[in-house]
């Protein structure tokens, strides 16, 4: 239990609660921070004793202490074990994070991840010893490329948004070796939040393209935008309203006819994997997150892995490293020594990589999870996997549709999430409180007020991972919130009351920002490092 | 399929619910000569664990991993031993699995760990706050880069010659498209880092000087003249670590007068993986907190006035201003930092120096006899854990000869700059914690053969 001597501040009895002594509640444990159980010179790692020698580090020695807390390891244990049960993750139950794709994670994957050969590789061996692990990367391009039916893949971004940023790089690249300056990216308000901060930080104007009362893109918009000044169209398909483009195509060539490329935000890809095949559709550049579709975990926030597949136009402009098929079907990881080589006829043109984005490789740990899961699931499970997510997320649209407002309900079938809004709640209550809501009946919370064309929207995506009985039981808990909501039940703005925290003052924690703990003054308040830091 | 769960009966029942005849109805908006017929094009169908796991075993066995040859690489990247337990806790579902922590009252062990990580961060580097990570230390490079254009409102940064050249590259790429003019050269042997040279290009126009500590080389150099001199002229000194052991033993950054503190905490709790993923460090002033890209965690009360956790200032990122955000970032590298933060509380002030005291004693035992080999020069004044050899050949195939005698001995600047003719002899040797004896008697016999 908790020894360390911090004690939380006194908590609100409710009726027959008697408080505690710890602030303990049975299993639900408080934990205080390491640097509050610290114990001076304690250590949890044992070494070898060090050899005398004659310092080489001139007068640079560290004078005055750091300040690090150290922990046995039964304690380090103790105090990881007890901050990991206050976690929610997809192991613990259903994540309906939408367009986030929270799906089971097998333990093969990260198995595999382990294995010494993969797990304990430098970015920099020689080529002769890591020839697995390049194989690796080249298999796993290859069916990257096939799966969404492009020319190219680079490999090395860090994460999805890295990935938009990878491929409107590109698309600068491509447009400038043609000695064609364009400054405008278009934004669908479908499109996913990081497009236009990535198309501005790329060096863009950025313009919204409206969405049709269908939450669709606006074509005939598009086509009376569309000019020699629009360097890319940024668009998300299947979109943020949980709906696929059925005008994908005329969107393309529409943009390509006015000397654009389209950028497509993969994030939701697993909704499509195995049926559709964004380069049939005239795609250019998409992201695909590894962690989404092909089920790498997030470890509460990251890794994340965003390769970036490019069609033939784009495909010499990848950044290094840099995986490209050549005309003979072969794959091939290229970096700056072997640029050259794959120049002119392998590309139909010349090698001109934007350069590096990254270091080293891209995210190889999570190349070896993505490559295990395809090679499981195979070609008829991936098209499972997008049956079963789409035949899930209709099935939570239409078993809530009656209690929820759904604003695209009448748009047809959607895709991979089900949209529904706050229209409809009484007595003030909101979208917030209907998810804290949600919490205490035993569930993560969907995504909120995303999208933003939506007001007060939820969005809720099932995974292909959920068994019908699972989606049951939240439809059932999801049906009683709702109607909570819809009854404007007070007793939701007080939700939750049964997770390890009551709601967080989230106002407090942005106006007087403390981010790093601070050995509390003698005079401190009851919080103890409650220290400000940060202006207004 | 054993990750699906659905029964075709249950699929049935769910598209009576839905109302609709066939999956495919649900595809209806997908134009019918875009769907894709038939299998996937070459790919297999669905194979069983064990198939699986015999395809990727024998993908691994084809490469060396660091453990099992005597191994001597660096460069930004390090083998370092990670406490069992390290991986064990970070494997917990709960940490493992998680997503990004938007419901904060479900999500107080990452935001918790976060803070923890935020706060070790901080006082390693000897700065006030730190962020939740970055992708990794080139990214973050580039990233500090770009802040210090936000707070100065000056667009020339000048790189010391010491900084990593693939972190250069990445500024390079960035540079390109933002419009930020970055002054920067090749290292030379001749075994002191260019800071004389930086303090002579600050200007009015700067906006930062951004210095490797210790540098590509693995040279270490006293930061302070070159803070004040980039302060005077209203600059700011960015300094980079890409192996934060070091600052177990030496002066942190932050305490020489580094406005911006970023680095690759790999070398801690994070294993080699042949690049990533890593995590980026990113620490800085406590004034320029709102300036500081990536996410945060901080620290709020909740209803019942207990002290929590929750991501703060997001404002700044793409959540809210779309084309005004600060960056595009949109993640962190939690489990990386997870992972870091927990080999640093199992360190501990003590753990930590001894590791660092360790790691330099045995860089200084393979420095003396390596650069006692003739022909063979040793050209670092100071180093840490890593160090430059010149040898009388060319290092790029003398590391492939060492690879036929079953060493890997070091990265070649040959590799990492190609085309710079007074590099290409350079050899580039990290020594850690997990060499032995035998590994420093392999590499001497090897080095003293491809030499010969």
């Amino acid at each position: 239990m908790n020894q360390s001597g911090w004690k939380p501040a006194a908590p609100v009895k409710g009726p027959g609660d008697t408080g505690t002594v710890t602030g303990n509640r049975a299993l639900m444990l408080e934990e205080p921070l390491i640097f509050e159980i610290d114990g001076g010179e304690t250590t949890g790692v044992d070494f070898a004793d060090v050899p005398q020698v004659t310092a080489r580090i001139g007068a640079l020695t560290r004078s005055a202490p750091i300040g690090l807390p150290g922990l046995s390891e039964p304690e380090a244990v103790r105090h990881y074990t007890r901050l990991s049960r206050q976690n929610y993750g997809i192991d613990l139950g259903f994540f309906p994070l939408g367009s986030c794709t929270m799906k089971h994670n097998p333990r093969l994957n990260e198995k595999m991840a382990r294995l010494p050969g993969f797990a304990d590789i430098h970015p920099l061996q020689p080529r002769e010893t890591v020839q697995g692990a390049l194989e690796l990367i080249n298999e796993l391009a290859f069916w990257l490329i096939d799966l969404t039916g492009m020319h190219g893949v680079a490999m090395s971004p860090k994460a999805g948004a890295h990935g938009e940023l990878c491929g409107i790089l590109c698309i600068r690249a491509a447009l400038e070796a043609r000695g064609d300056a364009r400054s405008v990216v278009l934004v669908p308000e479908s499109a996913h939040g990081t497009n236009p901060a990535t198309a501005a930080f790329a060096g863009y104007a950025v313009e919204n393209i409206p969405a049709n009362a269908d939450g669709r893109v606006d074509l005939e918009a598009l086509k009376a935008r569309l000019g020699p000044d629009v360097a890319a169209l940024m668009i998300t398909n299947p979109n943020t309203c949980g709906l696929f483009e059925p005008q994908m195509k005329e969107i393309s060539d529409a943009v390509h006819a006015a000397g654009g490329f389209v950028y497509c935000d993969g994030a939701n890809f697993n909704a499509i994997v195995g049926k559709v095949r964004p380069g049939d559709l005239g795609v250019d550049a998409m992201h695909i997150n590894l962690h989404k579709t092909f089920s790498t975990p997030h470890g509460g926030g990251g890794p994340g892995s965003g390769p970036v597949v490019l069609s033939e136009a784009l495909s010499p402009f990848g950044p290094l490293p840099y995986t490209a098929r050549t005309k003979d079907g072969v794959v091939h990881l290229i970096e700056e020594e072997q640029a050259e080589e794959f120049s002119n006829e392998n590309f139909g043109g010349s090698m001109q990589s934007f350069g590096r984005m990254t270091a080293f490789h891209g995210q190889m740990g999570m190349f070896t999870r993505a490559l295990t899961y395809i090679l499981s699931h195979g070609a008829d499970g991936l098209k499972q996997v997008a049956e079963d997510a789409v035949l899930n997320a209709n099935y939570v649209l239409r078993s809530c549709e009656d209690v929820l407002d759904a604003p695209f309900a009448h748009s047809g079938p959607c895709m991979h999430e089900a949209i529904f809004s706050d229209k409809g709640f009484g007595g003030g209550l909101t979208t917030l409180d209907l998810a804290k809501g949600l919490i205490d009946e035993g569930f993560h919370p969907m995504t909120m007020y995303f999208p933003l064309v939506v007001h007060g929207a939820m969005l809720v995506e099932p995974t292909e991972t959920e068994s019908k009985a699972a989606l049951d039981q939240f439809i059932g808990a999801l049906r009683h919130v709702a109607e909570r909501a819809r009854a404007g039940d007070e007793s939701l703005k007080s939700a939750p009351a049964h997770a390890p925290r009551r709601r967080l003052d989230e106002t407090l924690a942005a106006r007087k920002p403390i981010v790093a703990w601070r050995t509390p003054a003698p005079d401190a308040d009851k919080i103890s490092g409650r220290n400000e830091v940060g202006g207004q | 399929m054993r990750y699906l769960p659905l029964s075709d009966a249950d699929r049935r029942q769910m598209l009576d619910v839905i109302g609709a005849e066939t999956i495919d109805d649900l595809f209806r908006d997908v134009p019918e000569k875009a769907r894709q017929s038939g299998p996937i094009a070459g790919l297999p169908m669905h194979a069983s664990e064990m198939a699986v796991e015999r395809h990727l075993t024998a993908l691994a066995a084809k490469n060396v991993p660091a453990g099992s040859a005597p191994f001597f690489l660096g460069c930004g990247a390090y083998k370092h031993h990670v406490p069992a337990s390290v991986d064990h806790l970070i494997q917990r579902g709960e940490f493992l699995t998680a997503y990004t922590p938007y419901q904060p009252e479900i999500a107080q062990g990452t935001l918790q760990v976060l803070f923890e990580f935020q706060t070790q961060v901080a006082k390693l580097t000897g700065c006030e706050v730190a962020n939740a990570s970055m992708y990794d230390g080139s990214t973050a490079c580039w990233e500090a880069i770009g802040m210090a254009r936000r707070i100065t409102r000056r667009t020339k940064a000048l790189l010391s010659d010491g900084l990593h050249p693939h972190y250069v590259a990445v500024c390079k790429t960035m540079a390109k498209f933002t419009g930020d003019s970055l002054t920067t050269s090749v290292p030379t042997l001749d075994a002191e880092t260019d800071l004389q040279r930086l303090i002579g290009e600050i200007n009015d126009e700067t906006s930062a000087v951004v210095v490797q500590y210790p540098d590509i080389l693995g040279r270490i150099a006293d930061l302070t003249p070159l803070a004040d001199a980039a302060h005077a002229k209203g600059a700011l000194l960015i300094a980079v670590v890409t192996e934060p052991v070091a600052l177990g033993l030496i002066k942190a950054p932050g305490e020489m007068g580094a406005d911006i503190v970023v680095g690759e905490g790999q070398s801690i709790g994070v294993g080699l993986q042949f690049g990533g993923p890593y995590v980026g460090l990113f620490a800085c002033r406590e004034k320029h907190i709102r300036q500081m890209p990536g996410r945060l965690a901080g620290e709020t009360v909740d209803a019942e006035g207990k002290r929590g956790f929750v991501l703060t200032l997001s404002t700044r990122e793409q959540h809210i201003r779309r084309e005004k955000a600060t960056s595009n970032i949109c993640t962190n590298s939690g489990l990386c930092a997870l992972a870091f933060s927990i080999h640093l509380t199992l360190l501990g002030e003590k753990g930590l120096r001894q590791l660092a005291e360790l790691n330099h004693a045995r860089a200084v035992q393979v420095a003396e006899r390596l650069g006692a080999i003739p022909g063979v020069g040793l050209v670092n004044n100071s180093f840490f854990n890593e160090f430059t050899l010149e040898l009388p050949v060319e290092a790029r195939p003398a590391v492939h000869r060492m690879v036929e005698q079953g060493v890997l001995g070091g990265v070649s600047l040959g590799r990492l700059y190609p085309g710079a003719e007074g590099l290409k002899n350079g050899l580039v040797v990290a020594v850690t914690e997990t060499v032995t004896d035998a590994d420093i008697d392999a590499l001497e016999g090897a080095l003293k053969e491809v030499v010969a």
